[in-house]
């Protein structure tokens, strides 16, 4: 619902989150427009020009890494990906690091939180097989295999994180990523570790704090939908807990 | 903060009390046409075995769901410290279930 | 952290609020309405006296109200049972939407007979 940005104006007015920790505040820059600029183009420009000691994380810078994710006018984006004449508000922008993650400095946040959930969920496989066993035959198309493809291009960049409000007020929610990426992990057939993951996602920061308000689906730059996937760990959940294996 | 057995109670509780309700609005409908008085909603209930078991089994029932959703309030929103929310929940509960069946033998004794 | 919150403009967002806020309100309806119930305990009077303020519009209005709250947390909640029991159907904003407007429909069907 942002508004088209005013093609006259020569400056681009950026506020850009500084400090160390959770002490900071907004700073102003002002930034010269350019065709095709990105707001990651604009924080690189803030740091090349005006502030050297500016921290902030980008890599690939074509969408592929999600090393760059920040919250942009309250919306977390991958900057790379974010064209300034898309989301600027009359003819401004306000930057700031990934909410629900502590700050270390600037626009870079310690996401180590992020990944220990992901960890404490059993995000990871559990193999069942040696190298003397023969290779599992997955049908692409198998309504299991389809339910893991469809959730499976997850590149950790913890926008949905950031989206997500039951994140922001329960500090044990594991969350939509770490969950999500559980959801893939229980529906594959070579994985040995579903019992114990049930366990993990189904205690107090597990799948049954989700309230569906879908942000993780809405930003979601890889179109993904943990929403859609915790939904499908909480029928598990259920399931297990009837036939009380939980 | 929500564990899966809380998540059911609170689930079961819901699907108990949608009959329930249903009923309790369309009986509101027929209680209030021409006036409500108390005598007229003594009449009905009173020394009624159905009534005391409809309305028994509502009472617990919102008292488990209303607990739970006002606990997950009270942490989400209002910062209630893990710990004193397993208590928050039982006083809620308790509370409920005391006045609501105390008001259910109200109108049936 | 004095860091903006993810703009609130979200249909699905404002489901959550209205589920959430109507089954506060209701929460805290109850012990009331448990209270004035309670009143027959000393005969019909005390009861009658409570109910004469239920002839009022202001309570009638109350009254609907509440109907109306009974209704989004009722719908609200079968929406969040389907999303959790059924398979995913993408059109969310089409449920969450027809919550509302079921909810609207009984409460309207509640004003227009009992009031």
């Amino acid at each position: 619902m942002e508004q088209k940005e005013n093609q006259t104006a020569q400056v681009l007015k950026v506020r850009v989150w500084r400090g160390k920790g959770s002490a900071g505040a907004f700073h102003d820059y002002e930034v010269p427009r350019a065709q095709s600029q990105t707001v990651l183009d604009v924080v690189t420009h803030i740091q090349q020009h005006s502030e050297p000691t500016l921290a902030y994380r980008f890599a690939c810078r074509v969408g592929m890494c999600g090393s760059c994710a920040m919250m942009v006018n309250g919306i977390p984006r991958w900057t790379c990906r974010s064209h300034v004449k898309n989301v600027a508000v009359e003819g401004a922008l306000e930057i700031a690091p990934l909410r629900n993650l502590p700050v270390i400095k600037d626009l870079a946040t310690d996401m180590s939180v992020f990944f220990e959930k992901w960890t404490q969920a059993k995000g990871y496989f559990e193999p069942s097989a040696s190298r003397t066993d023969a290779l599992p035959a997955i049908a692409p198309e198998s309504p299991q295999r389809v339910k893991v493809d469809e959730a499976i291009e997850c590149i950790n960049c913890a926008i949905c994180y950031a989206a997500c409000d039951t994140v922001s007020h329960n500090d044990t929610y594991l969350g939509p990523a770490a969950l999500n990426r559980a959801w893939t992990l229980q529906n594959d057939a070579r994985d040995a570790g579903k019992t114990a993951r049930l366990h993990a996602i189904s205690g107090e920061g597990g799948c049954t704090n989700c309230h569906a308000h879908q942000s993780c689906m809405t930003y979601c730059p890889n179109e993904l939908n943990p929403t859609r996937s915790i939904a499908g760990l909480k029928r598990a959940t259920v399931a297990a807990f009837i036939r009380r294996e939980l | 903060m929500v564990d899966i057995r809380l998540y059911m109670a609170q689930r079961i509780s819901a699907l108990i009390m949608l009959p329930l309700i249903i009923g309790h609005i369309v009986m509101m409908i027929v209680a209030v046409q021409g006036g409500l008085t108390a005598g007229e909603i003594l009449s009905r209930t009173q020394g009624s075995v159905g009534w005391a078991l409809y309305y028994g089994i509502f009472v617990i029932a919102v008292a488990v769901h209303a607990s739970i959703g006002v606990r997950t309030i009270a942490h989400e929103w209002a910062g209630v410290p893990q710990r004193w929310l397993g208590a928050l929940t039982m006083a809620i509960a308790v509370g409920l279930t005391l006045l609501g069946l105390r008001a259910v033998y109200a109108v049936v004794a | 952290m004095p860091l903006k919150a993810t703009p609130r403009r979200d249909g699905l967002y404002i489901a959550y609020l209205v589920h959430r806020i109507s089954g506060l309100a209701l929460a805290l309806f109850l012990p009331a309405h448990f209270y004035v119930l309670g009143l027959a305990l000393g005969g019909p009077g005390d009861l009658d006296a409570m109910l004469r303020w239920t002839d009022l519009p202001l309570v009638k209005t109350a009254e609907i109200v509440l109907v109306l709250l009974l209704g989004l947390h009722l719908f609200g909640g079968l929406r969040l049972l389907a999303i959790e029991a059924l398979p995913w159907s993408p059109p969310q904003k089409l449920y969450a939407a027809g919550a509302a407007a079921a909810a609207f429909v009984v409460s309207l069907g509640f004003a227009l007979s009992a009031v």
